[in-house]
């Protein structure tokens, strides 16, 4: 089987930290995509597991034997890396049998994996052309087509889609998703930047900030339950609204009062503990919709943009320091400058302690 | 003193000659084809000005390069049909000469040698140098070590390694290093550059003591020049060290090993100061380039034979040159 | 680090580097090491064992009678045999001349004419006796020493006075300076017409300039020579000038400078320079105002190069500026000097190690430039 169990793991280059001390365990046959902002250490990570950077403490398991001191090509693991890194100088075939060639596999054996993998991948036509005769989406197939023939255990993608353009982007998205589908038991650990590659691809997302993780959850239960701050604005898109407030009520009769508004009721459990204490109230701009007359929270209309399945909407609410991001579906007719009211169900209100936790909400 | 005096005043007439004669003529254009003013003919004069003027950007560097190469080139061509002073006309007769002289054949020989010894090893020392160097921490100390010996003249270099190859009798104190390593291991001490044919080798190791530097800072520039990624994902299909050398970084620095071969080949051709300074051509250690240098001034200088001599050297770089130019200009037209 | 990477295999890297560095670069540390030897020194023994103390045999006198003081009834003669040269380490001592090893340092020797001696390893010695000390002469010690190697500048004095080495200094200086500028120059407005001007025939221009390149010194030299003497004779100059040689090597080395700073220029951005043009600068401004500038890396590539290809030059200095004993450059006079003093290797070791020091000082504290200019164009994928 093909567990991956990263247990205590950090990893320093000299004095810097990049990983603080990460504790993971992902199921064999698992898509688990690691996301985060730019130098969070996440491709750092997946170098670990690949083995191409040796762990600085912690253990490490795959398929329940330690892999700490085991060379990258024995750990039964297979890379995709961000630009393909085909070796340029043998052809897409090649390139492909080049793992067998090295562990003196027979050529009966080498043919047999490199056309059932381009079959997979439609690279018949392209077996016999060098990388820079062909197109970028081309080139990123033959990079999954020799991991593929590697017969890992564990795939490992590193930011493969970037460097596609947008088109591409999706159809190679969705071929990635066929391929898990289709080798079912193998796991597959994907990195990237983007959220929505995340959303779309991940049967759990690990959600990583400078070197440690903020969550690990399937990606609707880090949309709903954001365990803090950064989660919550870092899915979905546009961010989350976050309000500075102050704890009005707590238990039964929970009130949050953001700056310059009215007290809101709120179906977070918070403790009595934290009354009066400051916290940070969030609502999503799509859980967002124009109240008749006064809502939650009112203000002017700065700014609206009109994108045809949307239209979304800044506005200015005194207290909250950037403008409040609203997405209405449809085409909405609202005018620059006019006062509107917001308002959304309560069980939608997020609310965040001043140490970015969040108080958990009565309905999941 | 007076030297040095007149050594700086022509700097100071060069340089200041050279902005002169620039700033002049670029004047003069100018105010001939002026360009002022917004009519027809103004804007007639600017395109007869840009006609002009790169000519004037081009003008003394053509011509020295006629004077100093172009024209030689072919004058030597000519000379080498012709006796020792120039004047009589004698046809092929020098080649014939020189294919029948037994100083000429040896020296073919040895050039020979030369070309099949010095760019290879040069260039394979160089490029394990440059990927050893590139894994340590101290690599850049010890790269600027082994380039330093191509600061040296030729001259200075055979110094250091006649100094080397010293030879005194068998059973006294040697002071060459070789011999006294030599004669430690209780083999005789020899003298070394007098030995037929294997005394090349000795010559040969003082250009490539000196060129591997000139290969390994190339090579080491070309070999970071790699895509990391190539060589993690050729770790990860499970190559080893050698296997990741030749299979991985090797092909992919084919076109730049290639220019250091033939730079060094080209180099081979030419350098005469080493055969000079350590034998001058006795012990058959001659090669053309000394040959010809040789023949310039022997008894009062024979032109003929001479040129003929720089002629057998030119044939023997033309393909090369033929090579760069192709590749010059694929290049130029990619820009 | 990539896991699973051997430990022992990159102590093996390191042990392969030092080898090959200690290979390259004991040549030129026997040079210099040998030329600060003492003459009769370097001919007798391999310049490895200059590097270690050597221990020798050696007698000093003690301090004379006049120099005992008196303490405590006793007399005392204090003094170190080393006093004036080098100190190094006493092994052992001895009163006679055939025995100098006779007590080891710190033992108390017994003095034929009473009295003792006591000799340290630090050279000091104390001799004692109960009589007041006789004669006028002090005792002759015999000592066995390790002394430390001694190195001096004779060499170096003698090669820059008599052997021609100070004017063949200054005579290399002369040719290298102005034939590292003039062609700096003169390439320059050559690579900017090339890199930034159209006319028909850039291209043409460009592939001579290529193929020039690679075309051998030796083609020139005849022609170049024919040429020079009769220009002479006409105007009535000697033929061998330093005129006539700065121009052959801004000659020889204009093409490489072209194809240097030519690629350099090239690459610079377009939008600095058109946006001068917009702005009403002619093609001499920009030149001037803002290529050459930019530049300066790649002129001193080049400049740096040219430099050590002219100082380390022999050939042409030999063809354009003669083999007359006051005219030779460094280069030559190291030649005629291995054919004149071929036995001297105090002079000859020097004199090399005099004209390699301005190149490698020039090397050293400038590569970065040198290496760049290596690379331009050489590194192909």
């Amino acid at each position: 089987m093909a567990e991956v169990s990263l247990n205590a793991i950090t990893k320093s280059f000299g004095a810097v930290h990049v990983i603080k001390g990460v504790d993971l365990d992902i199921q064999s046959g698992e898509f688990v995509v690691f996301v985060g902002p730019s130098g969070c250490g996440k491709s750092t990570l997946l170098r670990l597991i690949a083995g191409l950077e040796d762990i600085t403490s912690g253990t490490m398991k795959i398929d329940g034997e330690v892999v700490n001191e085991v060379a990258p090509s024995r750990r039964g693991i297979a890379m995709v890396f961000q630009s393909y890194a085909l070796y340029p100088h043998m052809t897409v075939y090649n390139n492909m049998a080049f793992g067998m060639k090295l562990a003196r596999a027979s050529k009966e054996e080498i043919d047999k994996r490199v056309r059932s993998a381009a079959d997979i991948l439609q690279l018949g036509p392209y077996l016999e052309r060098l990388p820079k005769a062909l197109s970028g989406g081309q080139r990123q197939r033959v990079a999954i087509g020799r991991a593929i023939v590697r017969n890992p255990k564990v795939f490992l993608f590193d930011e493969p889609l970037s460097n596609l353009d947008a088109a591409l982007r999706v159809a190679t998205r969705i071929e990635i998703a066929k391929l898990h589908e289709d080798m079912a038991g193998t796991t597959m650990i994907y990195v990237t930047h983007d959220q929505v590659e995340a959303m779309t691809l991940a049967d759990r997302i690990v959600v990583l900030n400078a070197g440690m993780i903020e969550q690990v959850g399937p990606p609707m239960e880090l949309y709903h339950n954001p365990a803090n701050l950064f989660v919550a604005r870092f899915i979905g898109s546009p961010a989350m609204n976050v309000l500075p407030a102050i704890i009005e009520g707590a238990n039964g009769d929970a009130r949050v009062r953001a700056e310059g508004g009215d007290p809101i009721r709120v179906s977070n459990k918070i403790p009595s503990g934290s009354k009066g204490r400051p916290a940070t109230l969030g609502v999503r701009p799509e859980d967002l919709t124009l109240a008749t007359g006064h809502g939650i929270f009112n203000g002017k209309v700065m700014l609206v943009e009109k994108l045809g399945e949307v239209t979304m909407l800044y506005v200015d609410v005194p207290g909250a320091k950037e403008p409040v991001v609203v997405k209405l579906t449809g085409d909405v007719s609202v005018e620059r400058g006019a006062d509107v009211g917001l308002t959304t169900a309560a069980g939608n209100l997020h609310v965040f302690d001043e140490n970015g936790i969040s108080f958990p909400r009565a309905h999941a | 003193m007076e030297r040095v005096a007149s050594a700086l005043i022509t700097v100071i007439i060069g340089v200041g000659g050279a902005i002169l004669y620039f700033y002049l003529s670029n004047l003069l254009l100018d105010t001939i084809f002026s360009a002022r003013g917004k009519g027809p003919e103004a804007a007639r004069n600017q395109k007869i000005a840009a006609t002009i003027r790169p000519w004037l950007f081009l003008g003394p560097a053509l011509i020295a390069l006629c004077l100093y190469l172009v024209y030689p080139l072919v004058d030597s061509i000519r000379l080498s049909l012709f006796n020792r002073t120039g004047e009589t006309f004698v046809g092929l007769q020098n080649y014939a000469w020189a294919v029948n002289d037994t100083q000429f054949r040896e020296s073919v020989f040895n050039n020979i040698l030369w070309l099949l010894v010095v760019p290879a090893t040069a260039t394979f020392l160089g490029l394990v140098i440059a990927f050893l160097t590139d894994r340590i921490w101290w690599g850049n100390i010890a790269k600027t070590l082994i380039f330093m010996p191509m600061a040296i003249s030729f001259v200075g270099a055979s110094v250091i390694w006649k100094f080397i190859y010293d030879y005194r009798s068998e059973g006294s104190t040697q002071i060459g290093l070789l011999n006294a390593m030599v004669q430690g291991f209780g083999i005789a001490p020899q003298a070394w550059i007098t030995v037929p044919f294997w005394n090349n080798f000795f010559l040969m190791v003082i250009l490539i003591w000196i060129q591997t530097g000139f290969a390994m800072v190339i090579l080491s520039a070309a070999l970071r020049g790699i895509p990391d990624e190539t060589i993690e994902a050729a770790v990860i299909d499970g190559a080893n060290g050698w296997q990741l050398f030749f299979f991985i970084m090797i092909p992919q620095i084919w076109g730049t090993i290639a220019v250091v071969w033939t730079t060094i080949t080209i180099l081979v051709l030419k350098v005469f100061d080493i055969v000079l300074t350590m034998t001058n051509g006795q012990w058959q250690t001659q090669v053309l380039a000394n040959l010809m240098f040789d023949w310039m001034f022997r008894g009062g200088g024979d032109f003929g034979r001479g040129a003929a001599i720089a002629v057998c050297i030119m044939l023997a770089v033309i393909p090369i040159m033929i090579w760069n130019i192709r590749r010059a200009n694929a290049e130029m037209k990619g820009r | 680090m990539i896991a699973g990477r051997s430990k022992s295999g990159n102590a093996f890297v390191h042990l392969a580097v030092l080898l090959l560095v200690i290979v390259w670069t004991a040549p030129t540390a026997g040079l210099l090491i040998s030329s600060l030897r003492a003459k009769d020194l370097l001919s007798v023994s391999g310049w490895w064992t200059a590097l270690t103390a050597t221990q020798q045999s050696q007698v000093g006198r003690a301090a004379g009678p006049e120099a005992q003081v008196e303490e405590n009834g006793r007399y005392f003669i204090r003094g170190n045999v080393f006093e004036g040269a080098a100190a190094g380490t006493v092994n052992a001592f001895g009163v006679k001349i055939g025995d100098p090893r006779a007590f080891k340092a710190g033992e108390t020797a017994d003095l034929p004419s009473g009295g003792t001696i006591k000799v340290n390893a630090d050279g000091s010695y104390e001799i004692a006796s109960d009589k007041k000390f006789e004669g006028t002469r002090g005792q002759r010690i015999f000592y066995v020493a390790a002394l430390p190697p001694k190195f001096t500048f004779a060499n170096y004095v003698e090669v820059l006075s008599t052997a021609g080495i100070g004017q063949s200094f200054v005579n290399s200086l002369t040719v290298t300076i102005p034939a590292t500028i003039i062609p700096v120059l003169i390439a320059a407005y050559a690579a900017y017409a090339l890199a930034w001007m159209k006319f028909p025939g850039r291209a043409l221009i460009l592939s001579l300039v290529v193929g020039l390149l690679v075309v051998p010194l030796q083609m020139s030299l005849i022609p170049l020579l024919r040429m020079y003497n009769n220009v002479g004779l006409f105007f009535g100059v000697p033929a061998k000038t330093y005129l006539g040689i700065w121009l052959a090597h801004t000659g020889f080395g204009l093409p490489l400078a072209i194809y240097l700073l030519r690629n350099y220029m090239a690459g610079l951005p377009r939008e600095v320079m058109e946006s001068a043009r917009v702005d009403g600068a002619t093609d001499f401004d920009i030149f001037l105002k803002i290529v050459l500038p930019l530049s300066l890396p790649a002129l001193a590539s080049f400049a740096i190069f040219q430099f050590l290809w002219v100082w380390n030059d022999l050939l042409v200095a030999l063809v354009f500026l003669g083999a007359q004993n006051d005219q030779l450059v460094l280069t030559g006079r190291l030649v005629n000097l291995l054919g004149s003093r071929g036995g001297n290797w105090e002079i000859l070791t020097a004199s090399a190690f005099v004209t390699i020091v301005v190149p490698l000082i020039v090397f050293l504290s400038l590569q970065r430039f040198l290496v760049r200019g290596l690379l331009a164009g050489s590194v192909k994928g």
